[in-house]
């Protein structure tokens, strides 16, 4: 299933490459004593060290490289024990230092790798490394005519800047990649993956070349977008648009360029060269991180299971199928509801109705799973009704119903209801000889050979019996009776 | 290595300096001077030498994650020359 882009006289493929800024979740800044939490009073959360002022020297967090060590592990990367700090030289209001402490040369992780399960198999996508860095502050333009506002409370707080290799091929991939990124985060509590409050943010460099080749072309670099649907739109766009240039005898300018979401197409920002020259020298006032290889086995150690190995168990251990255990672990809250649910259970079922019946509900009422208004303890309940053949899976389905609206036990709802399964025989087998005796010009069609009336005969006798009869032994009592 | 005048102007404008246009031709010189005489160092033979970042023969000091500053925004703004409530401004960037 290669994406190719359909040209005049031939086909292009699509080279892309995501750079990724995502936020430490720590209490405290990278190199400060303020405060990280999310909208908060502006300039509230700014030490001095923040807000640039002179003579304020940085000290750094030991949380914060712990974190980027954890990630790097997570992504199965070479941990480099040595790395250094350097100056990112540039002038803009929100960056009071006039320079932001990055790392260049020598990034704290080096080469790993994050596979991805595509239709059409298991891709592997190189990092080429992950490197800290200081967050700008921020900049709001639509609060007076003839100035910029500018919030500090971000300036200073740990970012990961995380670059993939030119591995991603169409735009799936590339949103397949971010998904999974921001799965392995979140398992490891490196960063919440909110891309809404920006503490996900996505750069995607993108070229284009002859189907076949295996050239780099000049990119283009979209700088900030900040949802996966953005992202692949925008490469859909950005590629389509060098294959235009390439084939109207253009050349592609290596330029930075903007998605706008609501036109759906991307543009030159037009920055000026002199932009890109940042000057990047060792940070003076830093020395650098020396690791030992203890510190490294130690978060090793207290790595969680993270989804790939997830998935893997959840197959052999409560043989789900590979479909439904990737939806199972795509995100950590989803997982450990299932296995609350799953747990001494029958898994398929507990499964089904979380893919199923609950994802219906809260995509529905747009909640998250963490919000659910079935708590997974319940869930559970209900399954054990059916499993234990309380309840049909067709009376369950509005039990299900009524838990949603009151948030009742299953127990609770079957017994008030009166829906408990009627698996006596003898109740059942009245009900049978009752459709029968009243339904004589269809048994007479059966009997002549029209099986397939059996599923209404089942109908019939779920009706007289308010949908409780257990199913199976209606089927059976019915083929008996009408064979006769 | 000589700095020519183009160089002098791109330094003086990624480094936000204004530098009038009478000066920088006596720049360019004094410039070109200081660069000449750093580059003696040339001369010190630095094959297998890795390079240092710091004098300090210690390994980084290093924090807790604990919340120890801020939450002062009036000092943080004392010094802006036209703060707008809590914000700095500037003059509008223009994107």
């Amino acid at each position: 299933m290669t994406y190719l882009i359909q040209g005049r006289t031939n086909d292009w493929e699509v080279v892309i490459g995501l750079e990724v800024h995502a936020q430490i979740i720590s209490d405290a800044k990278l190199f400060s004593g303020a405060a990280t939490s999310f909208g908060a009073e502006p300039n509230s959360q700014v030490s001095l060290v923040d807000a640039g002022m002179p003579g304020m020297l940085p000290v750094i967090n030991e949380f914060c490289i712990q974190q980027a060590v954890r990630t790097g592990l997570g992504l199965d990367a070479k941990i480099n024990l040595h790395s250094v700090f350097e100056r990112k030289n540039y002038f803009y209001p929100d960056l009071p230092q006039g320079y932001q402490i990055s790392q260049y040369l020598h990034p704290i992780v080096g080469e790993g790798m994050v596979r991805l399960d595509m239709p059409d198999g298991t891709r592997e996508i190189g990092v080429e490394r992950l490197h800290m860095e200081q967050d700008a502050g921020k900049s709001i333009h639509d609060q007076d005519p003839n100035r910029t506002f500018i919030d500090l409370n971000r300036s200073g707080v740990a970012l990961m800047e995380i670059v993939s290799k030119p591995d991603l091929r169409s735009p799936e991939e590339a949103g397949a990649y971010l998904r999974k990124l921001r799965a392995i985060v979140q398992y490891l509590g490196t960063c919440d993956g909110n891309m809404e409050q920006g503490s996900l943010r996505c750069d995607a460099n993108v070229s284009v070349r002859p189907s076949g080749s295996d050239e780099l072309r000049t990119r283009a670099e979209i700088k900030n977008i900040n949802s996966v649907r953005f992202v692949m739109q925008a490469i859909e766009y950005e590629a389509e648009r060098q294959v235009d240039v390439y084939e109207t005898g253009g050349s592609v300018v290596q330029e930075t360029r903007l998605y706008d979401p609501d036109r759906g197409e991307t543009r030159s920002m037009r920055s000026k060269e002199d932009a890109h020259d940042y000057r990047y020298f060792p940070d003076p006032d830093l020395l650098p991180i020396d690791l030992t290889p203890d510190f490294v086995e130690e978060i090793k150690k207290n790595l969680p299971e993270l989804p790939d190995a997830k998935k893997v168990r959840f197959i052999s251990e409560y043989g789900v199928t590979e479909s439904d255990a990737g939806i199972l672990v795509a995100e950590q809250e989803t997982a450990k509801y299932f296995e609350e649910v799953a747990l001494g259970r029958d898994a398929k079922l507990a499964a089904n109705w979380v893919i199923h019946e609950l994802f219906g509900v809260l995509n529905k009422v747009g909640k998250g799973i963490s919000d659910s208004p079935i708590v997974a303890d319940k869930l559970g309940n209900l399954v054990d009704l059916i499993s234990n053949n309380v309840i049909s899976s067709r009376i369950a389905k509005d039990v299900f119903e009524e838990m949603v609206a009151k948030g009742k036990d299953p127990g609770v709802i079957v017994e008030e209801k009166g829906l408990k399964q009627i698996t006596d025989a003898g109740e059942i087998e009245i009900a049978v000889n009752n459709v029968i005796a009243d339904n004589a010009d269809q048994v007479k069609k059966f009997r002549e050979g029209n099986q397939k009336l059996v599923g209404w005969f089942v109908g019939q006798v779920m009706k007289k019996t308010q949908g409780k009869a257990n199913p199976q032994m209606v089927n059976e009592l019915l083929l008996e009776k009408l064979k006769g | 290595m000589a700095l020519d005048e183009a160089t002098v102007r791109k330094i003086a404008k990624l480094a936000r300096i204004k530098v009038p246009e009478n000066e920088v031709p006596t720049l360019a010189e004094e410039l070109s001077k200081i660069i000449e005489w750093i580059e003696q160092l040339n001369e010190v033979d630095t094959e297998n030498v890795t390079p240092m970042t710091s004098m300090a023969e210690m390994v980084m000091p290093k924090r807790a994650d604990k919340v120890t500053d801020g939450n002062y925004p009036d000092r943080v703004l004392s010094n802006a020359p036209n703060p707008e409530g809590p914000f700095y401004t500037v003059p509008k960037v223009i994107e």
